[in-house]
């Protein structure tokens, strides 16, 4: 028989993360919960860029904080391998005049948070990326803070500093329910055995809508396949993380030297399919060799699937249950999960632990979609 | 086997037996784990070459025979295709 404290549903960067706030205030006898290996999930199939080049104040501010974060996290989390940040900067076009009065405001308002993007001319995104091809573009913005990560090792650093402090992982470990008494939460219920515990976090990504249902809250998240892609290595030839939403697009060159890139596909809700498609390695290569042609000769060595976990504004839910007590919700990333979770970490904790916010993340609750109140971002691929 | 040993098991990706030992010895025995972490069969091989020796080697450290510890998913396209290629709807089967 086990008992926890806490148990973290979902053993990914947001579920890490958390566990290792809570642990660092003091919260004893964590337990992590992970149905396959560490990230099976969306953490080890994402494009793990980070931007704080976004159209709302909130995405905007755990955009910045992510970022800040990141650029410490080695030290923070005393991690004895590389998490690769390569601060390269987002180059984001946009295709027309009118895309482009959306990110006049959108750098408006960034600028007006203190963070350091700009409207830049066509010319000057080639100063760039020289052999853009801005043939039917219509400007760009540029943030040179803005970079991507290793997935891989920036999950393992909050993991393994987890551990540090006590925070117990069971992987290969599914939920298959979770039982209650009333409004108190009693167990979660695995394919191991029953964790007594009277407090859930759900942070099972493609999956908190089902999680969810095990307690009978219905959480309005549904999952949606991405695809992206990875080719052979080659001599670093593209700094920025290039991105367009009108044209379906995000690639970046790891340190690694291979090209990442990806675009939303077939829009197929919860099937939970994460196979790969030839239809997204025609459009995918299309596109990138149309935008960047010397990518043409590159080879493409891998692609996979994986699954945004979308909300009905495409902004993070950070939100406690209101059906049943001591039930918390870390859902709907809608694709920036990664980017966002140094601020997921510290925001559930202290929800979890009852303190006031670092960022003022009420508004993300779950009350938004009851009341109306959607705070809709709309600069996402 | 001394210390200025250098055995390469993965060639794709340049790693060595030594590595793949020290993270075993470090607690990472699972495969799936393994691979993200030092990138084995991620390369061009996507592990015909590594896999069946990174298995046996975790199979050693752990007990678990070799028949239950799966190889990582093999993704497409089963051989390297340059994106010109894909974007025209030519597929060249050519590796040269």
């Amino acid at each position: 028989m086990m008992r926890a404290d806490i148990v973290i549903i979902g053993g990914g960067i947001s579920g890490a993360a958390i566990a290792y706030n809570l642990a660092k205030k003091g919260v004893k006898n964590i337990v992590v919960v992970e149905k396959h290996y560490q990230g099976a999930g969306a953490t080890s199939r994402c494009g793990a860029g980070l931007r704080q080049q976004w159209g709302t104040k909130l995405n905007c501010e755990l955009g910045k904080f992510s970022r800040e974060y990141y650029e410490n996290a080695v030290n923070e989390l005393d991690y004895h391998g590389d998490i690769e940040f390569k601060q390269g900067g987002y180059l984001i076009l946009a295709s027309t005049e009118r895309e482009m009065d959306q990110f006049r405001k959108n750098v408006a308002l960034q600028n007006s948070l203190g963070i350091k993007s700009q409207v830049l001319s066509l010319d000057q995104a080639k100063e760039i990326v020289p052999y853009l091809n801005t043939q039917g573009l219509a400007g760009a913005t540029y943030c040179s803070k803005d970079g991507h990560l290793n997935p891989f090792t920036t999950l393992d650093a909050f993991i393994q500093a987890s551990k540090r402090l006590g925070v117990k992982y069971l992987l290969h470990t599914e939920v298959i329910g979770i039982n209650k008494s009333g409004r108190k939460i009693t167990g979660v219920v695995t394919s191991q055995g029953e964790i007594f515990t009277d407090t859930v976090v759900n942070a099972a990504g493609a999956y908190t809508r089902e999680i969810a249902q095990m307690v009978g809250v219905d959480l309005p998240t549904h999952s949606e396949r991405h695809e992206i892609l990875v080719t052979t290595p080659v001599n670093p030839i593209l700094k920025p993380m290039v991105m367009s939403f009108s044209k379906n697009i995000y690639t970046q060159q790891v340190p690694h030297g291979s090209i990442i890139m990806g675009r939303s596909g077939s829009h197929e809700l919860d099937t939970h399919n994460q196979h790969s498609t030839w239809q997204f390695l025609e459009a995918m290569a299309k596109t990138a060799t149309d935008l960047l042609p010397p990518l043409r000769k590159i080879r493409v060595v891998r692609s996979w699937a994986g699954e945004y976990n979308l909300s009905p504004d495409r902004q993070p839910i950070y939100s406690r249950a209101h059906e049943v007590d001591k039930f918390y919700n870390a859902a709907g990333f809608s694709g920036h999960g990664f980017m966002f979770a140094p601020a997921t970490g510290l925001m559930m904790s202290e929800m979890i632990l009852g303190q006031e916010f670092t960022i003022d993340v009420s508004r993300l609750s779950v009350d938004r979609f009851k009341n109306n109140e959607l705070i809709i971002e709309p600069s996402v691929v | 086997m001394s210390k200025h040993e250098r055995t390469v098991v993965c060639r794709c990706e340049d790693i060595t037996l030594e590595e793949i030992r020290d993270y075993i010895s470090q607690g990472y025995t699972d495969l799936e784990t393994l691979k993200r972490l030092l990138r084995v069969s991620m390369g061009r091989c996507q592990g015909k070459t590594c896999l069946s020796i990174i298995i046996r080697e975790l199979s050693i450290a752990t007990g678990l025979p070799v028949s239950e510890i799966a190889p990582t998913t093999y993704r497409p396209p089963t051989v390297g295709i340059p994106l010109g290629h894909l974007a025209d709807g030519e597929v060249d089967h050519d590796e040269s």
